[in-house]
């Protein structure tokens, strides 16, 4: 039987809030040192940074990016739903599947990519590098929070006005995610592409 | 053995001051902190018949104090050490004896201007200014002389560089600093400093090779630099007097042509191009060693 | 003799300690593991010290010695010393100190150990499989493309651990802000909590740079991508910056939990409030900060920049600040005390000492002119050796020694116990002192053969080196006999203040029978008898 060293479930939900945000802050240092190297890579090599962004697929990537917000509103949506007692397993199922919707459309894009990206050399090879390195990383942790996310839409019945303090932490894992994208969409889709 | 280090250099001197400056107010501080230590420790041991009444669980003045002071202290060493330090980079610049200074596993290739080469040895003149600039053929070596208290590693991909003047006759340790594998304990050997007329004699005795300057304009016309950068169709800058100038370049930047200017220009020629011209020159990476990257160098600093 | 529960004689089998939820007991796991990492990294300094007696590389191959040093190097920075205080002393004590049950997550901080074991195994894997000779520091592109030695696999390794290492800091901070006792605001926490407190805050902010780092390394090596390595298009200073960006911080992180050993042990010993307690509280939040501004202190004679180079140079000046600040407060709290010169007070007493000449020393090689002369060289060596060993790993055993009847219910032969303190003190100066001479003399750091003028001093060192072991060897012995052998300990041998002496030795499972409420501030010792 495990030992619960807190005195009441607010503390405990307290506790586990707090931790999720101090391990968020490890997770931010841990894209920290890509997106220097990124920093690093365009100011060194801005001339090829710009031409290697040319073939990327901004159309795909900005549906992406509406997907994903979009599943940020549906988990949103389930931890209120969760605090209120509501019912929440219709956002949690919506938010999988526009997150394995996010996935299935960066696996078409790395299929594209990945002729482009045999052809490329020097710095323009460090900028797909970091666009592959970055946003795999990414998709690795999006896919551990859908499954974070199928696990509680299956304990779904669990969590109420009571009980909900799972469902906040991975809100807050599901949005972490969310904000990397909204870093990683501008810096792979929209910086200076259009530019000669 | 002496039992301190001989000063051969000017900056040795200079950072040598320093440094027992340091010892001694180092010294003072920890020998006066153990002295505390030691007279508290006996004057308030348990059951000594010391005043212990009232003992102060703080003092504001005293720790603002022993704050305040030692920040002012080490600002005042930290100017005095930066300055020391910034003539090992921006000394005069004029008449400095510019040595190229190759590193790799695991030895030193040394090149005079007049294209006397040296391994694991370099020779100096007595009194006149050195600009060492430093380049390695695979990982981060540290060229270090302690009697001339200079290190400066060299790292791969550029140039890196450091001025001083010898001013002592004599035979000096040479080491490799920086870990680089199997035999870093034997990359080393030793510096030999002459005096001038001496070392005039010794650079051009057992010489058989042109200058680096010499050996630069062969390889700017065998590897086709020439074919381009001197009248030709193809649109390209000419380099008569290229070193110092200051460049413009396409995507607004303006920079300062030195030797890394220069060296990046040879193997990455696309990172800088100038403004006004299309980035069509081609890399060299791969097909010049640091050696030949040397005396390319070489030729365009004196092709004036 | 009445048996009474506690959280020793809660299930004696294997089974009952490899699932254990208590952090007592995991504290105890992590000081058998990290004993026979010491033990480890300290059999290769032994050939090392063996190796470094005579000027000529006799002894081993000049392979076989950089290998050596750099398992020296890894297994102590990251299997001993990182983990020692926070994951030992830091789990057994921080929920005692504060009045709680357990830790906030004790599955997470069982989880914990089994992840430093695990990484530790893919060390040991690499040392088995031939050894990596990059040294502890990795710099490309060597450890990319030059050498062949097992890079990925300690790699590995490091990466592992280094999630111990953020999973004890998480639980560490969350405990401490949510599980604190009725009346134990934070300006009444002992010095202890607060110094765990701020290194917890560096495990987490610094160990993930240093994973990725090595990722990229390890990305590098594996498929010739080109990140560090110029000839594949890459930056060898981009490692230094990243790597030096986790690896200063983390110093701190080995030494500022020993600075709240010592906040512990003179006071108890001088019978009197710690001087300053604010300052103290604040010096150390300062160390913690600042110590993530000066990594490029690192890089000097590097390539980097001479202007990047004051300003980091400037900043290594003021990190030095808060470091004195203690000293002076830790001298301070003896005056007007009535000292007991126990081993614990021995070992914080020669931790002041040593800590105050390897942070001295600190003070040259921040001076850039200065740096140009000793870094690379084994002044550096001799400058961390006196922090971390001197300061780190005396401090380390200090705390064993102080909060051993607490932790085993047993006490140590004290009249042992002072001359292993003084052992050590005078092994420790005898082997490292030399090394600062040598280090002006300009013997460089990482060889295996040296100059026969240098060879006096590293008989001096070599010799010293014995005499250290001796030191080490001796608390291995009588606090395992101890063990068994050992007076039976009361709850407070020492009459000290805090609250886990507050409950018997060794604790009950749940630490303490009722919820302890703190009324008052720490170290109210009153040294007028």
């Amino acid at each position: 039987m495990p030992t619960i060293p807190f005195d009441s479930r607010l503390e405990r939900r307290e506790a586990a809030l707090l931790a999720m945000w101090a391990f968020l802050v490890t997770e931010a240092l841990f894209f920290g040192p890509l997106f220097f190297g990124y920093v690093h890579g365009r100011i060194a090599n801005p001339a090829a940074f710009v031409s290697a962004s040319h073939p990327m697929h901004v159309v795909l990537g900005t549906l992406n990016t509406a997907l994903l917000m979009t599943s940020s509103l549906t988990m949103a949506l389930a931890v209120r739903g969760a605090q209120q007692g509501k019912a929440i397993r219709l956002w949690l199922a919506l938010t999988a599947l526009l997150g394995l919707a996010f996935l299935g459309i960066k696996a078409s894009e790395y299929w594209m990519e990945s002729s482009e990206v045999a052809k490329a050399s020097g710095a323009e090879l460090t900028f797909y590098f970091l666009y592959f390195a970055m946003t795999g990383l990414h998709a690795l942790h999006l896919t551990i929070g859908i499954g974070v996310v199928a696990w509680l839409w299956r304990h779904a019945a669990r969590f109420g006005r009571e009980y909900h303090a799972p469902v906040e932490v991975s809100g807050l894992y599901w949005h972490f995610v969310d904000v990397v994208w909204v870093f990683l969409y501008p810096m792979f889709y929209l910086l200076e592409r259009y530019n000669a | 053995m002496s039992w301190l280090p001989v000063e051969a250099s000017d900056i040795a001197a200079r950072v040598d001051l320093l440094f027992y400056s340091m010892v001694a107010l180092t010294g003072l501080v920890a020998i006066g902190l153990f002295v505390l230590m030691v007279v508290f420790c006996v004057r308030y041991r348990a059951g000594s018949s010391a005043d212990r009444t009232n003992p102060p669980p703080r003092k504001k003045w005293l720790e603002l104090g022993w704050t305040f002071t030692p920040l002012a202290i080490f600002l005042g060493i930290f100017v005095w050490a930066a300055v020391v330090y910034a003539a090992f980079y921006a000394g005069p610049a004029g008449n400095a004896m510019t040595v190229f200074v190759v590193g790799k596993q695991w030895m030193w290739k040394v090149e005079h201007a007049n294209g006397r080469r040296e391994i694991d040895e370099l020779h100096l003149p007595l009194g006149q200014p050195v600009r060492l600039v430093l380049s390695t053929e695979d990982v981060i070596h540290s060229f270090y002389v302690p009697a001339f208290r200079i290190k400066q590693d060299a790292v791969p991909g550029r140039y890196t560089s450091i001025r001083f003047t010898p001013t002592r006759e004599g035979e000096y340790w040479l080491h490799c600093a920086e870990y680089c594998g199997t035999d870093h304990a034997r990359m080393g050997g030793k510096v030999v400093v002459m005096a001038a007329a001496e070392f005039s004699r010794w650079l051009q005795a057992g010489n058989e090779n042109r200058s680096l300057a010499a050996q630069g304009f062969e390889l700017f016309r065998r590897l086709g630099c020439s074919g381009c950068h001197v009248d030709s169709t193809v649109h390209a800058p000419d380099l008569r007097g290229v070193f110092g100038r200051v460049v413009h370049l396409s995507d607004g930047r303006t920079l300062q042509a030195d030797e890394a200017y220069l060296r990046d220009s040879i193997l990455l020629p696309k990172r800088d191009v100038v403004a006004g011209y299309e980035p069509i020159m081609p890399s060299f990476q791969g097909q010049v060693d640091e050696g030949q990257l040397n005396a390319l160098v070489t030729y365009l600093k004196e092709n004036r | 003799m009445v048996t009474v529960t506690n959280y020793l004689s809660d299930g004696f089998t294997l089974r009952s300690w490899l699932t254990t939820h208590d952090h007592k007991r995991i504290a105890v796991l992590y000081m058998v593991a990290i004993t026979a990492f010491f033990f480890l990294g300290g059999a290769a300094a032994t050939m090392i010290r063996l190796e470094l007696a005579t000027p000529q590389g006799d002894l081993v191959s000049a392979d076989t010695y950089n290998k050596l040093f750099t398992v020296h190097g890894v297994v102590m920075v990251w299997f001993f010393l990182i983990p020692s205080i926070p994951a030992v002393l830091g789990n057994f004590l921080v929920p005692l100190m504060i009045g709680a049950k357990d830790m906030a997550f004790p599955r997470l901080n069982l989880a914990s150990w089994y992840v430093y074991v695990l990484g530790g195994l893919f060390t040991v894997a690499a040392l088995v499989a031939g050894g990596v000779d990059t040294g502890w520091t990795f710099y490309t592109p060597y450890s990319t493309r030059f050498t062949d030695s097992n890079v990925i696999l300690v790699i590995l390794g490091v990466f592992i651990v280094g999630f111990s290492s953020i999973l004890t800091g998480l639980n560490i901070i969350v405990t401490v802000h949510k599980l604190r006792a009725p009346g134990l605001g934070w300006f009444r926490l002992p010095l202890f909590i607060w110094a765990n407190y701020a290194t917890s805050l560096i495990l987490l902010l610094a160990t993930p740079v240093l994973a990725m780092t090595l990722v990229l390394v390890a990305l590098e090596r594996f498929t010739g991508i080109g990140i560090f390595d110029p000839a594949l298009g890459g930056d060898p200073l981009l490692f230094q910056h990243l790597f030096w960006f986790y690896s200063h911080p983390a110093v701190y992180i080995m030494i500022l939990p020993a600075m709240g050993v010592a906040s512990e042990i003179i006071p108890c010993f001088a019978r009197r409030t710690v001087f300053g307690y604010r300052f103290m509280a604040y010096a150390i939040l300062g160390i913690a900060t600042l110590g993530f501004l000066v990594w490029g202190h690192h890089m000097f004679v590097s390539g980097q920049s001479m202007y990047a180079g004051m300003v980091f140079s400037m900043l290594s000046f003021l990190v030095a600040i808060p470091s004195a600040i203690k000293v002076f407060n830790w001298t301070a709290t003896l005056y007007k005390g009535s000292i007991f010169f126990s081993a614990p007070m021995l070992y914080a007493l020669g931790f002041v000492g040593l800590f105050t000449i390897g942070g001295l020393t600190g003070l040259f090689l921040a001076s850039l002119a200065l740096d140009v002369h000793l870094t690379d060289t084994y002044f550096v060596v001799a400058h961390f050796h006196y922090i971390m060993v001197g300061g780190s790993v005396m401090m380390y055993l200090g705390a064993l020694h102080f909060w051993w009847p607490k932790i085993s219910g047993r006490m140590y032969p004290e009249m042992l116990g002072r001359i292993a303190a003084l052992t050590l003190f005078l092994g420790f100066n005898l082997t490292f002192f030399p090394q600062y001479l040598l280090g002006w003399l300009g013997m460089p750091r990482r060889y295996h053969e040296y100059p026969p003028e240098f060879q006096l001093l590293n008989l001096f060192s070599s010799a010293g080196a014995a005499v250290l072991a001796v030191g080490y060897l001796l608390p291995l012995g009588y606090l395992g006999w101890s063990l068994f052998f050992g007076k039976r300990a009361p709850a407070n041998p020492w009459g000290a203040t805090g609250l886990e002496w507050q409950t018997p030795s060794p604790p009950p499972k749940h630490n303490f029978e009722e919820q302890p409420v703190v009324t008052r501030g720490p170290y109210a010792y009153d040294p007028v008898r």
